[in-house]
């Protein structure tokens, strides 16, 4: 009699543990479905990830070398000759009164240097290097880059000084001169944008 | 009777009750009106009539989302010494533990819809139909954890209330499953807020792994402050019988969840404040502020202040068995994570922001009326939860329904 | 195919319970289309080019002009890179403005992609004691440098990790750009963001209809909406097309370089081989594609 009883007790023990997996094993499908779900939409995504163009598209247009802008040449000043050709040439270093919107402002090495340092004593409408070679004012950065040679060695590449246009294409450069002036080459302080408004509390 | 059946037998207890009752619902639908009026204008201009910006671009919501995600996952979790110190009144406990977490759940998530830009657009993320990103964001996960366990718990309070309601015996391996089921994901879904901030490097005031166990500590400390008093409330006015005894040790309880959440931030503080890196520049503005900016300085200690009078209360065994001191203490403890979970944990990540800019932030009117809006709907529902169980369980609440026959014979005619 | 019915008719319950919401505000059914628009990355190429066309109607509707909405994808071997010479910026706030103007976005309430943060020159990078609401008479102010921040463009960007909806990610070029129309708006990402370089709508926003830039990007400065969150795409509807960032373009010191860091040739590249390079914030292993550089 004991004997039965504790046997069926034992299989009812065996049939409840059994049910147990079956939920388990629902709950595991309700699980593995959410999983596809996601799964699936994830699948979408990597699609989208496909459409890249292809490379040719973007690199098809061929770099350029440096397209230069004309020089910033202060109004009705050049050609220097029309002025010059007129005077003796003097090569001894003074103070000179008559180019006084330079003399005023120069600052560029004031110690050492002086007007025939860059420009040419006869041929009034060239620069000069220091090698004695004649540059035209279109390549003023050569003479720059006597004294500023890493700084020439980065605007060549586009690190130092601005370019405008593609950035894998045709770019823009600009000359030293168009940022600074080569007689005060140090920036101006300039007048900021206003600030950001303060962000505010509504009351 | 068939469980469709359930809710509508069911309803007519809402309207019934004494001045008192009517009192009380007026008063809710009065906040709810006003704060709905904040919520509309919300709604209507968008979130710049919240005091949040860029700088701080989480705040008061979702301190209160966070605060309630500890409610409702202490709640149940009261199940556990329950059940190891066999009070009476487990079923009991079961079902008002979970009413109230049931209806936390249900204000967190509403903090959450308040909080969105977009709450038209709260099926994006649903799976399947919208694309969670499940799962590598916490938030998926943490709205994911919060509806599975708001469904499990609706499932066990409307399957127990119902079975009581026909006088038969529950399913006990249901229940029990779910129950026991519902206790890890009650740590669960505070862990998961907790990793919803603690996940961030960028938020160095978040970024402890501290974080998620002070969660749990704090929850387990405002959490269980409610119910100690709602207990007695029922005890008092209802046949819920329950001892002296379990209630001074659910207060114990609270004691040592006190002792570790105040060890946790001791840890924490010392940390920050014996290293000194950039990082403190959080703590400092919570505790001291920086500069002219002092406004979370006053909630902070009041926090602080009010968290340790309640430590004291409930340790010293005499004022933890005079009912007094010890309501005084549940209401400080539970005001005192309140205001740590609402103010003094979310705002501090933000400030300074990551520019190391200080914008200051108190909530906007309106958010306290979008937030007095949800806590009373909450309220609301857990009146309305609460008076059912009260009536179904205590007072035999019945309704007399035809008998299947005389329904057949009725409908034919 | 069965779930894709299902899906559908899902959809359509879901229109009908949301239609009662939008017929209540007064809406009409381009709203409803709205609604139920789906993430981007899941769109086909028809419907993308569909929503485009309506897209264009619904701008020259509201704003009197005709825009060109472009959906250009990223091209094959390229990543967006980008370096700023801490050395040569004066604080001059210009690419700011420049920003505002390319991308549409709100003068009000305020919004910037670039926030332009002045630091003591004693003190280094510091956060903490930066000033973004410097006004001086002119800049650069002694003792100071200037710190300009936008979005990073991180590698391993925190911002789509945690966004619940998958409604930003990182393109294949490196960009990382948001689905307006699927934000939900709930910030995660603006918590998450190390750098502050994503900028919520907190009310609709405004830009004067002639200053509208009409040459827009579906995934970049289209017009916005109340609620959701925008960030610097480095002008995707300029670079894409091969164009510099408008912020490159316009500042007056060529403190800005922007390039391919796949292209060897590469002004970025140049930089990060032979300039003392930084990133901001390199514990938090974001890896950012915007360098900081020393110039000099």
């Amino acid at each position: 009699m004991n004997r039965t009883d504790n046997h069926i007790l034992k299989c009812r023990c065996g049939s409840q543990r059994k049910r147990m997996p079956a939920e388990l094993l629902r709950s595991g499908i309700v699980l593995l479905i959410v999983a596809l779900v996601i799964t699936a939409c994830h699948v979408k995504e990597k699609r989208y990830n496909e459409q890249v163009l292809p490379a040719e598209i973007m690199t098809s247009e061929q770099a350029e070398e440096f397209a230069v802008e004309a020089p910033p040449l202060t109004e009705g000043i050049f050609p220097c000759s029309e002025c010059h050709s007129e005077l003796e040439p003097n090569p001894t270093r003074r103070e000179l009164d008559w180019h006084e919107e330079v003399t005023s402002i120069f600052d560029h090495d004031k110690e050492n240097r002086w007007c025939l340092d860059c420009h040419d004593l006869i041929n009034r409408d060239s620069l000069r290097l220091a090698s004695g070679k004649l540059l035209g004012f279109d390549e003023s950065y050569k003479l720059c880059g006597q004294c500023h040679g890493e700084k020439l060695r980065d605007w060549r590449v586009g690190v130092h000084g601005k370019r405008i246009g593609q950035w894998n294409g045709q770019k823009h450069y600009l000359l030293c001169v168009h940022c600074h002036n080569p007689h005060a080459p140090k920036f101006e302080p300039m007048t900021p944008e206003p600030p950001p408004l303060p962000q505010k509390m509504s009351n | 009777m068939k469980l469709t059946q359930f809710p509508r037998s069911i309803l007519p207890i809402l309207s019934r009750g004494n001045r008192g009752y009517y009192a009380w619902l007026l008063f809710l639908l009065l906040i709810m009106v006003w704060g709905a009026g904040g919520y509309a204008k919300q709604l209507n201009h968008g979130l710049v009539t919240t005091n949040m910006r860029d700088s701080v671009s989480w705040a008061f919501y979702i301190g209160n989302f966070t605060f309630l995600v500890g409610i409702a996952a202490a709640a149940v979790m009261l199940v556990i010494p329950a059940y190891i110190y066999n009070w009476k009144p487990i079923k009991e406990i079961v079902i008002f533990g979970e009413l109230l977490a049931i209806c936390a759940v249900v204000m967190s998530i509403g903090f959450i819809v308040v909080d969105i830009g977009n709450p038209l657009r709260f099926w994006h993320m649903l799976p399947g139909i919208g694309t969670m990103n499940f799962p590598s964001s916490m938030l998926s996960w943490d709205f994911f954890v919060l509806l599975t366990y708001l469904c499990i718990n609706l499932v066990v309070v409307i399957h127990l209330l119902h079975r009581i309601f026909i006088k038969k015996d529950y399913n006990k391996k249901l229940v029990l499953t779910l129950v026991f089921v519902s206790i890890p994901m009650a740590v669960a879904i505070h862990t998961v807020t907790a990793f919803l901030y603690n996940a961030i490097p960028a938020r160095p005031f978040w970024n402890s792994a501290l974080l998620a166990p002070r969660f749990l500590a704090s929850a387990f400390c405002s959490g269980p402050a409610i119910l100690l008093i709602l207990f007695q409330l029922l005890r008092k006015f209802t046949r819920f019988e329950i001892k002296d005894e379990a209630i001074w040790t659910i207060a114990e309880l609270m004691v040592y969840a006190m002792f570790i959440y105040l060890f946790f931030s001791v840890a924490e503080l010392f940390k920050e404040f014996y290293s000194g890196t950039e990082h403190l520049l959080y703590w400092q503005y919570l505790l001291f502020g920086i500069g002219d900016n002092k406004e979370l300085v006053p909630y902070s200690w009041a926090s602080i202040i009010m968290g340790c009078i309640a430590f004291v209360l409930f340790l010293v065994p005499k004022t933890r068995k005079n009912f007094t001191t010890l309501n005084i203490g549940a209401v400080l403890i539970y005001a005192s994570v309140y205001v740590e979970k609402g103010i003094a944990l979310i705002i501090p990540g933000f400030t300074p922001d990551v520019l190391g800019q200080i914008y200051v932030y108190t909530p906007s009117m309106i958010e306290i009326r979008t937030a007095a809006l949800i806590f009373s709907v909450g309220f609301l529902v857990f009146t309305f939860l609460v008076k059912i169980a009260i009536a179904i369980i205590f007072e035999d609440y019945r309704v007399e329904e035809p008998m299947p026959e005389q329904q057949q014979t009725l409908e034919k005619a | 195919m069965k779930e894709d019915k299902s899906r559908r008719s899902f959809l359509k319950n879901m229109a009908l319970a949301a239609g009662s919401a939008i017929a209540l505000s007064g809406c009409d059914m381009k709203a409803l289309d709205h609604f139920l628009q789906k993430n981007f990355r899941t769109l086909s190429k028809a419907e993308v080019d569909e929503i485009i066309t309506s897209l264009q109607l619904e701008y020259k509707n509201k704003y009197g002009k005709d825009f060109t909405v472009s959906a250009k994808p990223a091209t094959d071997g390229i990543l967006f890179g980008y370096a700023l010479d801490l050395s040569r910026c004066i604080g001059c706030r210009k690419c700011v403005y420049a920003c505002v103007e390319e991308n549409n976005q709100s003068r009000g309430p305020q919004i910037h992609w670039i926030q332009v943060l002045q630091m003591e020159k004693e003190k280094g990078i510091d956060f903490a004691d930066s000033d973004v609401h410097y006004n001086p008479e002119k800049v650069p102010e002694e003792g100071h440098f200037y710190l300009p921040v936008q979005c990073q463009q991180c590698r391993n960007p925190q911002c789509t990790t945690v966004c619940p909806v998958k409604a930003t990610w990182q393109e294949p070029d490196g960009i990382v750009v948001v689905d307006y129309n699927w934000c939900i708006g709930c910030r995660y990402c603006m918590a998450a963001c190390p750098y502050g370089a994503r900028h919520f709508n907190w009310a609709e926003p405004s830009v004067p209809e002639d200053e509208m830039n009409t040459n827009v990007h579906y995934l970049g400065n289209r017009p916005r909406m109340k609620g959701v969150v925008e960030k610097c795409t480095f002008c995707i509807q300029r670079v894409r097309e091969g164009r510099y960032p408008a912020c490159v373009e316009v500042c007056p010191v060529g403190a800005r370089k922007f390039g391919n860091l796949l292209d060897p040739e590469s002004e970025i590249r140049y930089i990060l081989e032979n300039k003392r390079v930084l990133v901001l914030k390199q514990e938090l292993n974001t890896q950012p594609k915007f360098y900081y550089f020393f110039g000099v």
